[in-house]
């Protein structure tokens, strides 16, 4: 123990002795650490985000499928689900999608019979009236408008619509609510032309949630023309869909870690004369190659756990104070109105243990042979050179 | 799937350690067919020097192997969620049952890893390092098991379907089944109890007895009771070990303790049994080599510390698996 220590102190001294040459490795190496490190904090960070706010989803949504297509589906539908035993409410819902040429973005429209449960956090209230409106953060800053002014919206027959607005929702739920516009479901209705008699889908709320699966299958049985998509498919789909993002992202940047894993060979391969003096020295006054080594490895993993803490902190200050500018875009999904919500900071160990694995061993491997070339060298041969 | 980050690492990881062991194999072929340790040639002495760059080699390989072994489980239980009905690691390797067999030989690997890695570091204090051809005959056995592994685990990972229904381990572990699994989990506590007690206080017994006498036959016994006292603490964390930790007497799985709403309490508990065992095995395996003079210098020298090493492992065991049976509300005895 005390001996590794020695040769600990040894190896740090002179560490510090080069500095300018271990500055630059350990600069490159913890930029590397930071690529890699953001893409997995991020992606964690957005799957978080996603799980939580699905949490409030419904249980199981049913839409109707036309021609290989999403569909309007009849509210009739609603009896037959409804005798399901183990069925607790349905719920027939309107809502859809409203490109706006003058923000050049698309705006969620819903009716506000069914707001989900988790959109309580308002500014004011939501709408009552047929000509009113509650809008999200996102839209709010895109228009300008406070509460008490006018949103103008074209219809289906492209005539304009004013809906007064009576409330914005908060930020803090920006990631759900940043695109959205209530307005009162027969409003919506005209808006969209929408037949009375449809509902865009049926939000259906089970007893015992084991039974999803099952009603699911019923569900279908019954009515062929439907599809059930249950919760947790929403969730397990995000799940993998954030994975292959990240998983893609990391394939890309494995080629930076092997430029940098190049880089890493060749300041270990070309040491300077000084350096293989120091250890011909070290060698003549009684070192061992056990001991040349060993103070390589300790080299090697106070460079690496140096570079890797200043990696993983620039990663977690670039996702979580400055939001991961350089990638929220290839991450976070297409649309216009991207919401601007501030991530929670979340470290997970797994993360940090497979960005270790990621990232240390490569390094050490290639330091490997320069390590040991240096170690066996003979110190008589290198006191004359 | 591949494409998940664990996996990614894992599986570069794994293509990395195959990478050094091929390079430190091919070396070793060279070692052993020109070795020979009475000459002084310029050949033996480059033949010297190469066996650090093996040892190094295999020393990094193997290291990573270990950590390797821990990632698989850790990434077997984060992708659990991918799978509809799994709650845990056993989910995701019943989704594809290659992954048993991975896991299985990560175990192989972890103690044969560990036991080159000492013997190695054993045999390079000698002065005429008597091991070197058993020692690069073993490593040639160990780079195939390592590609055997890589090889297992791509499998393993290419062929896990999201669509496919798992079962959990509730199901697994269960006490109604015809399993070895089921039969362990469905053993009465008291019995499985006893033997478990019983199993680690005679590996404690015959440890203080090896730091106090010198005798032979200790040496051979420890290794016994080491490795029984494995298999009895795997079979005793299904029977009732975990059901403390869940503090729940119905659920009997080993991987759930891995997860972070039981503190992650499962790594520091095998981690402890994999030292206990290991440094358990060591005397015993030294045992015959000690015929070479320096070995058994050498041996003499550090038997001592593998002893306490496994001494202070099993003590830490006991403490965290059985600190819930002491200290926790639930009782699963006296009803």
């Amino acid at each position: 123990m005390r001996r590794q220590l020695k040769i600990l102190e040894y190896t740090l001294s002179s560490l510090i002795r080069r500095k300018a040459k271990n500055f630059s490795l350990i600069v490159v190496y913890a930029f590397t650490i930071a690529t890699l490190g953001s893409v997995l904090f991020l992606t964690h960070a957005l799957k978080e985000e996603a799980t939580g706010s699905l949490t409030e989803a419904p249980a199981l949504t049913v839409q109707r499928i036309s021609a290989g297509r999403h569909d309007l589906i009849p509210t009739h539908y609603t009896t037959t689900i409804k005798h399901l035993p183990g069925v607790k409410s349905v719920t027939p819902r309107v809502w859809g999608y409203y490109y706006d040429s003058l923000i050049k973005a698309n705006l969620t429209l819903i009716g506000s019979n069914n707001p989900p449960a988790e959109l309580l956090l308002l500014d004011g209230n939501l709408p009552e009236n047929p000509q009113e409106c509650a809008i999200g953060k996102g839209v709010a800053d895109a228009f300008g408008p406070a509460i008490g002014d006018n949103l103008v919206l074209e219809d289906n027959e492209q005539k304009s619509n004013r809906f007064k607005i009576t409330g914005i929702f908060q930020a803090e739920s920006s990631l759900l609510t940043n695109d959205l516009v209530i307005l009162p479901e027969t409003t919506l209705r005209t808006f969209f032309s929408m037949d009375p008699e449809m509902a865009t889908d049926l939000v259906v709320e089970v007893y015992n949630p084991r039974e999803i699966k099952t009603l699911a299958k019923k569900i279908k049985y019954l009515l062929p023309d439907t599809r059930p998509i249950s919760r947790d498919e929403i969730l397990h789909t995000y799940d993998t869909l954030f994975n292959w993002r990240s998983g893609m992202m990391l394939a890309v940047a494995i080629a930076a870690l092997i430029s940098f894993c190049i880089l890493a060979w060749d300041k270990a391969t070309g040491i300077s004369a000084t350096e293989k003096q120091e250890i011909g020295i070290l060698k003549a006054l009684g070192w061992e190659t056990a001991d040349v080594l060993t103070a390589k490895f300790w080299e090697g993993l106070v460079l690496s756990l140096t570079s890797f803490l200043l990696g993983i902190l620039a990663a977690w200050i670039h996702v979580f104070v400055f939001a991961a500018p350089a990638l929220v875009p290839l991450l976070k999904g297409w649309s216009v109105l991207f919401p601007k919500f501030q991530l929670t900071p979340a470290i997970d160990f797994y993360q940090l243990f497979v960005l270790a694995f990621l990232t240390i061993g490569p390094y050490l491997v290639c330091t490997i042979i320069p390590s040991w070339k240096t170690a066996v060298t003979d110190p008589e041969q290198i006191m004359r050179g | 799937m591949i494409l998940h980050p664990g996996i990614l690492s894992l599986l570069s990881g794994s293509l990395l350690t195959l990478l050094v062991m091929l390079i430190a194999s091919g070396l070793g072929i060279r070692i052993l067919l020109s070795w020979d340790a009475s000459s002084s040639s310029e050949g033996q002495i480059i033949l010297e020097r190469k066996t650090w760059l093996v040892s190094t080699l295999v020393n990094y390989a193997l290291g990573f192997q270990i950590f390797s072994a821990f990632l698989f489980i850790a990434t077997a239980e984060d992708i659990h969620q991918l799978f509809v009905g799994a709650m845990c690691a056993t989910g995701s390797l019943n989704a594809n049952l290659v992954g048993w067999l991975v896991l299985l030989i990560k175990g192989i690997l972890l103690f044969a890893a560990a036991l080159w890695v000492i013997l190695n570091r054993l045999d390079q204090r000698t002065e005429d390092c008597p091991l070197v051809r058993q020692k690069y005959f073993a490593l040639l056995l160990l780079t195939p098991l390592v590609a055997l592994d890589g090889y297992l685990q791509w499998r393993y990972f290419r062929g896990l379907q999201p669509e496919i229904i798992t079962s959990c381990c509730g199901s697994l572990f269960s006490a109604d089944g015809e399993s070895v699994v089921s039969e362990l989990a469905g053993m009465p506590a008291r019995q499985a109890m006893l033997l478990f007690f019983s199993m680690t206080g005679t590996h404690l017994i015959v440890l203080s007895a090896c730091l106090r006498f010198k005798a032979t036959i200790l040496r051979p016994l420890l290794f016994m009771t080491a490795v029984l006292m494995l298999f009895i603490s795997l079979g005793a964390i299904i029977s009732f070990i975990s059901l403390y930790i869940y503090q729940m007497p119905s659920h009997h799985c080993p991987f759930d303790m891995l997860q972070s709403h039981y503190g992650y309490v499962g790594y520091p508990i095998y981690a402890a049994l994999f030292i206990a065992t290991l440094y358990g095995m060591l005397p015993g395996i030294c045992q015959p080599l000690r015929q070479h003079e320096s070995i058994e210098k050498e041996v003499d020298r550090i038997e001592r510390n593998w002893l306490w090493f496994s001494l202070w492992a099993t003590l830490i065991f006991l403490l965290i698996s059985c600190w819930q049976m002491v200290f926790g509300s639930f009782t699963l005895l006296g009803y």
